[in-house]
């Protein structure tokens, strides 16, 4: 058991970073497997390189892809918790450290003058949402996306009228049109519903359920399982070389919405999905999960 | 649907026998090229100046690669394909000045850089997106790296020595054939 120090915040927070670059969650690597051992063809040698690709990462301990992406944190800190008020800056911190200890690479652009700060740091970035909950706890959920997923994002502001059936036509088409661009099988996360900047931030953080795991309410997971079967049934497959296995999951989360408003957000994730969660307990210990 | 071991300096016989579904494993130089050494390369040869290395005699890989310096020598940690499409506007200019023979990128690129493949006798290759560690794997060295200050580490030329780099998925060959215009 590790008792928390700011100074063991910002090491534990450096080995997060680098474990998510370098190794990927099991359920997405069984999940790759699993649609390997279903593919032919082109699919399937995308899929066995892919394979391939983790393994030599997890082992030789480096980025399992180039793009390490920007990093985004979302905490859930307790009201309790001590370090609290400092953690802003020792997240900056640690991601300053991790692009020069692990490495990763540089990549935060400054879009007015075009200057690549080199740490991974700048204006709004890493980007940090917080969540106030009771107690004296701390989760923070390390989400780092790269660009070429990132680039393949979208929103629809519906009328209420359109609703589910236009948002459901417009998400395959575009998973269509965006073939291998955002590197599939991709995970895709939906955000229904709030403004355009909350269905943004759902189809995003929807991004952190584990592959497999459906939303609570029986008609939303009723609709991620609807909307697995028909993307991958579009045939774009691994890479975008054809295939059954577009998409290993989707995710969606909702808010309620304006009266005259339809929100939805989406958000794809390329294989490469990488996390890591890192908790702070109330006995004072730090787990890695 | 061959698979095959080519090596560089590349022959024009050995593009024309590469048709779309072929796998490639490559052997000798790549110079990597985002969006920057594009244009960097491109501007060099309008205005005359001298052109630091020979983009003809090497495969062209659209990468932004992670590299570290380690006792004085670079490495290169992670270095997969970056989105091909971005430099559409720049590859038949830039193919048809250098003559490239081979492209490794990722997700395909359109219809002019189909047209100047088929013109110069060239073929675009795809490698799986993501598999950084494979292909840093397959890197046995680097030979140079070329507008680092001004450009930074993912946008620089970086000319590599690698064996056996692949697999490569021919998607568009010098017959005119591509996998994305289906």
């Amino acid at each position: 058991m590790v008792k928390i120090s700011n100074k063991n915040i910002e090491e534990i927070l450096i080995e997060g970073i680098e474990q998510a670059e370098t190794d990927l969650p099991k359920d997405v690597i069984r999940a790759l497997e699993k649609a390997a051992a279903k593919e032919k063809g082109l699919a399937k040698i995308q899929l066995k390189t892919i394979l391939k690709n983790i393994k030599i990462a997890s082992k030789e301990g480096i980025p399992m892809c180039q793009d390490t992406g920007i990093m985004t944190f979302y905490i859930e800190v307790g009201t309790e918790f001590k370090y609290r008020s400092s953690l802003k800056k020792i997240i900056d911190n640690a991601v300053k450290k991790a692009t020069k200890e692990i490495p990763v690479r540089p990549n935060t652009v400054n879009p007015f003058t075009g200057e690549n700060s080199g740490d991974n740091t700048g204006i709004h970035i890493p980007h940090i949402i917080w969540d106030i909950v009771k107690g004296s706890e701390c989760t923070i959920h390390i989400l780092p996306k790269g660009g070429g997923s990132e680039n393949m994002s979208a929103l629809w502001m519906l009328t209420p009228g359109e609703g589910f059936a236009k948002a459901e036509k417009l998400i395959i088409k575009h998973i269509i049109n965006a073939g291998g661009k955002p590197c599939p099988p991709t995970i895709v996360g939906i955000g229904i519903g709030g403004g355009a900047d909350i269905c943004m931030h759902l189809a995003k953080k929807a991004l952190l359920r584990k592959i497999g795991e459906h939303h609570k309410e029986k008609q939303v997971a009723k609709m991620e399982r609807r909307l697995i079967e028909l993307i991958n049934k579009t045939g774009v497959g691994p890479m975008g070389m054809g295939g059954k296995t577009t998409v290993l999951d989707v995710h969606i989360e909702y808010a309620h919405r304006h009266p005259a408003s339809f929100p939805v957000g989406l958000v794809l994730q390329c294989w490469a999905h990488r996390k890591k969660t890192i908790k702070f307990t109330k006995n004072g210990s730090i787990k890695i999960l | 649907m061959k698979e095959i071991h080519l090596t560089t300096p590349l022959s024009i016989k050995d593009i024309k026998k590469l048709s779309v579904g072929d796998t490639i494993y490559l052997s000798g130089k790549l110079f990597t090229a985002r969006d920057e050494t594009h244009k960097k390369l491109l501007e060099l040869k309008r205005k005359g100046k001298k052109i630091p290395f020979n983009p003809g005699e090497m495969v062209l890989f659209h990468c932004g690669p992670i590299a570290r310096k380690e006792k004085n020598k670079w490495i290169i940690v992670s270095a997969g394909p970056t989105t091909s499409a971005r430099m559409e506007s720049l590859e038949s200019k830039f193919l048809s000045s250098f003559g490239v023979k081979i492209i490794i990128g990722k997700g395909g690129m359109g219809k002019e850089t189909l047209k100047a493949l088929k013109k110069i006798g060239a073929v675009y290759t795809h490698f799986t997106g993501g598999a950084g560690a494979l292909g840093a794997k397959a890197i046995k060295k680097v030979e140079n790296v070329y507008f680092l200050k001004e450009l930074g580490i993912p946008e620089a030329a970086w000319i590599l020595e690698v064996s056996d780099f692949g697999p490569l998925i021919v998607t568009m060959d010098a017959k005119g054939n591509s996998f994305y215009e289906k």
